[in-house]
């Protein structure tokens, strides 16, 4: 195949720092369950322990309140079943949970799991056309019959278009009817400040992967205060709440990803914004009417993230383009969920008000701390033969063409 | 050349697929997503297009090193396929889909597709022949597995669809397939083969009818016009169906009857005994030639449902219509079924079915065109 492509979907994974691969093979290579209290087992617990301790630092947590986890569908599912359950074990009326609409499956198709087996009333919060969900849509919702409401979540910042939620904000009314929130900051971790304790939430779900770290694991950060009926039960090793013999190495390989993501997070967003810009820019200029979605500002990495460049290209289908791309060396995605290795049109787009049509000529790029300029050109360079093959794919393909 | 391998996820579409990298093409997999709403796993030979087709698909590309896409033509099938199933029960024909899906489907919007996006050609596991002749023509013959041959349901192609196709299997007897894909390592090597209607998963093609038109009550009628018993919906009778007429009287004599007639316009089924089945004038519509389009009449061998046997006939083309006159009479010919044309193993073209009469007399209620 291709000896050299151009990789452009950071938001789906990133590729491991090598001090991260190192720090986890070496713990490979050592014996030790962390539960274990002989001398084996006590460096396996004190690998967990410091990894904890920087995970909290750098979250600005405290080391009790960073549950490990095997990632952030995970973390999501814990927070919310775990929170509703005891929720309502507290209390019966507490069924409402309330939700953005432009959540990551691992948050909506939870709710709708516990809607259609558990009781619970989904009350969707509706977004505005850059994805944003408003303080007082929270309020509104939750004013409408405070003592219902089991939990709020809201994701920090969006996984296909970018757009950064107010977080504190909506954390501070929900505190004010002393509502537990949860945040899914997958996507935010490394490259927009994140802050739990000064957040105001109870619950945010964090990944491995996303900031260099190995797959497979993540962790839910959760208020020492915070009470989670267990999804899973067994040794009970994290805090009685998540149960399974801790994966040392990958953790190790997690908190140093960690450390490195913070140390390098100012600079490294401020080279991002700039990739990103010149990126969107660039598949403007290109003469397709190229639109870019969400809350874009050149030179502002608060209000998107840094990393995310969000397209939409007319009389494309985006799958069309993702493989032109990637017969051309150009690796991105559509952004939205697959069906079977179908991109389906985004629910993102679609609560922001895009018509499905439009939603499907959806392409994301998203960058990371391997991006660099050339990428960015070898995007720009691609496009134009890819868009203009993918229109001609369409109008080929074009339901309205029968008999 | 680039190739789009159609692979199914099934036996066959892999080891095309192999055979097409080993010929040295330039291969992408793409496996047509045709369910609007797919299962998740596959249930016995029934049923197409699961999620575990997709992945099994997917498996076999990463073996043989090639990329791998599912390309969504689930609008695109229910409205040409799947609708016009609907539209031709209704009317009182009988579809072949396959023919329907390779019509508009696979050798139409996804060549169309393909062509788009810089390939140059589909290949499937169909077993049929292509055949290159010297001027660079094509010709699609039979396969050598003739119980496998499925030439029948790519009667539909033309002579430019016919130039931008594969189908590397036609050389090939299946059991040697199945042998190949597990010397290829291939774990779909024993996996069942499909059979039946990929979008009617249980195979309940009168039940499934009945959901999408509801209850049609109507008589159903011997060639004199007596009625002889009743029916929930002529669309579900087919021209030489013998089961489930569920007749209160017995006819005299005793014998067997069969439909002989649908009518939609009447809601009416038409039943007699089984000499009246015998057809042996053919008036076909839609013709589509593989190749050039024989001039004057022309002797042939004409199949009239897959896998059916072919018939010695003679054959006159006029325009869009053709004529088959067929050496002896055939049983069960159905308004909406296809009638391929052969030349030795060579196919010369197909048409539509608009009408199937017997040379001698028919006693009244001649099968109306469609």
């Amino acid at each position: 195949m291709l000896d050299s492509f151009v990789y452009l979907d950071h938001g789906a994974t990133t590729p491991m720092l090598p001090e991260a691969i190192e720090a986890m093979t070496a713990q490979m290579a050592t014996v030790g369950n962390a539960s274990s209290l002989h001398t084996s087992g006590r460096l396996g617990r004190r690998v967990v322990e410091e990894s904890r301790e920087t995970i909290a630092q750098a979250m600005g947590a405290r080391p009790s309140e960073v549950l490990f986890t095997s990632g952030g569908t995970e973390s999501d599912n814990l927070a919310i079943k775990g929170t509703f359950w005891a929720r309502r074990d507290a209390d019966p009326r507490r069924v409402r949970i309330l939700v953005s609409v432009v959540e990551h499956h691992a948050v909506m198709d939870c709710v709708d799991f516990l809607q259609a087996h558990e009781g619970a009333k989904v009350i969707w919060l509706e977004v505005d056309e850059v994805g944003r969900v408003h303080p007082e849509t929270v309020r509104a919702a939750i004013e409408n019959d405070p003592d219902t409401v089991a939990l709020v979540s809201v994701m920090w910042a969006n996984n296909e278009v970018g757009t950064v939620q107010p977080i504190a904000e909506i954390a501070a009314i929900c505190r004010e009817f002393a509502i537990p929130v949860h945040s899914d900051a997958v996507q935010a971790v490394g490259q927009v400040e994140v802050d739990f304790t000064g957040s105001g939430l109870d619950l945010l779900s964090i990944s491995g992967h996303k900031i260099g770290g190995p797959q497979g694991v993540g962790a839910l950060l959760a208020r020492r205060d915070a009470t989670l009926v267990p999804l899973t039960h067994g040794g009970g090793q994290e805090r009685q709440v998540r149960s399974g013999s801790l994966d040392v190495p990958a953790i190790r390989g997690f908190a140093v990803a960690m450390r490195h993501a913070m140390a390098n997070r100012v600079v490294g967003t401020q080279r991002l914004i700039t990739l990103r810009d010149t990126l969107i820019r660039g598949a403007q200029d290109a003469g397709f009417g190229v639109q870019v979605t969400g809350d874009w500002q050149p030179g502002d990495g608060i209000g998107r993230l840094p990393g995310n460049a969000h397209l939409l290209v007319p009389g494309c289908d985006g799958d069309s383009l993702l493989y032109l791309l990637d017969a051309a060396g150009v690796q991105c995605s559509t952004g939205s969920a697959c069906q079977a290795g179908v991109p389906q049109p985004s629910h993102v787009l679609l609560a922001m008000g895009m018509s499905e049509q439009k939603a499907r000529g959806a392409l994301r790029l998203t960058l990371g701390h391997t991006s660099t300029t050339a990428d960015v050109d070898a995007f720009l360079a691609a496009l134009p033969a890819a868009v203009e093959r993918a229109q001609r794919a369409q109008v080929a393909t074009s339901t309205t063409q029968t008999r | 050349m680039r190739v789009v391998a159609a692979m199914s996820g099934g036996v066959d579409s892999a080891v095309a697929a192999a055979r097409l990298v080993e010929a040295g093409h330039e291969v992408v997999g793409v496996h047509l997503a045709l369910s609007q709403n797919p299962a998740t796993l596959r249930e016995s030979a029934r049923g197409c297009c699961t999620i575990e087709d997709a992945s099994d698909a997917r498996r076999v590309a990463d073996m043989i090193g090639i990329p791998f896409y599912v390309w969504d033509m689930a609008a695109r099938f229910r409205t040409d396929v799947v609708q016009d199933f609907i539209a031709e029960y209704a009317a009182g024909r009988t579809p072949n889909p396959c023919l329907r899906c390779n019509e508009k489907i696979k050798f139409a919007a996804l060549l169309d597709k393909a062509r788009a996006l810089g390939f140059d050609a589909v290949g499937t596991g169909h077993y049929a022949q292509i055949v290159e002749l010297p001027s660079g023509a094509r010709e699609l013959h039979r396969a050598v597995d003739m119980g496998k041959d499925q030439s029948y349901v790519l009667g539909v192609l033309n002579a430019d669809q016919l130039a931008r196709s594969f189908f590397p299997l036609g050389d090939t007897t299946k059991p040697r397939v199945r042998a190949e894909a597990a010397a290829r390592g291939f774990f779909v090597a024993a996996k069942p083969d499909s059979h039946d209607i990929c979008f009617i998963p249980d195979g309940d093609t009168r039940k499934w009818l009945t959901e999408r038109l509801g209850e049609q009550p109507g008589d159903i009628v011997d060639v004199h016009g007596t009625t002889v018993g009743q029916h929930r919906g002529a669309y579900a009778f087919t021209v030489g169906q013998r089961r489930g007429l569920r007749l209160g009287q017995p006819a005299v004599g005793g014998e067997p009857r069969y439909v002989v007639e649908v009518q939609p316009g009447a809601n009416t089924v038409v039943v007699a005994a089984g000499e009246l089945l015998g057809v042996d004038v053919i008036t076909g519509t839609h013709a589509r030639w593989c190749g050039p389009a024989p001039e004057g009449v022309v002797s042939v061998g004409a199949q009239v449902r897959a896998h059916g046997e072919e018939i010695p006939a003679t054959a006159w083309a006029d325009g869009e219509q053709v004529e088959v006159h067929l050496q002896r009479p055939v049983r069960g010919v159905a308004p909406g079924q296809c009638v391929v044309l052969y030349d030795g193993t060579r196919v010369v073209g197909s048409a539509t079915i608009a009408r199937a009469t017997a040379n001698r007399a028919v006693a009244s209620g001649s099968p109306a065109a469609g």
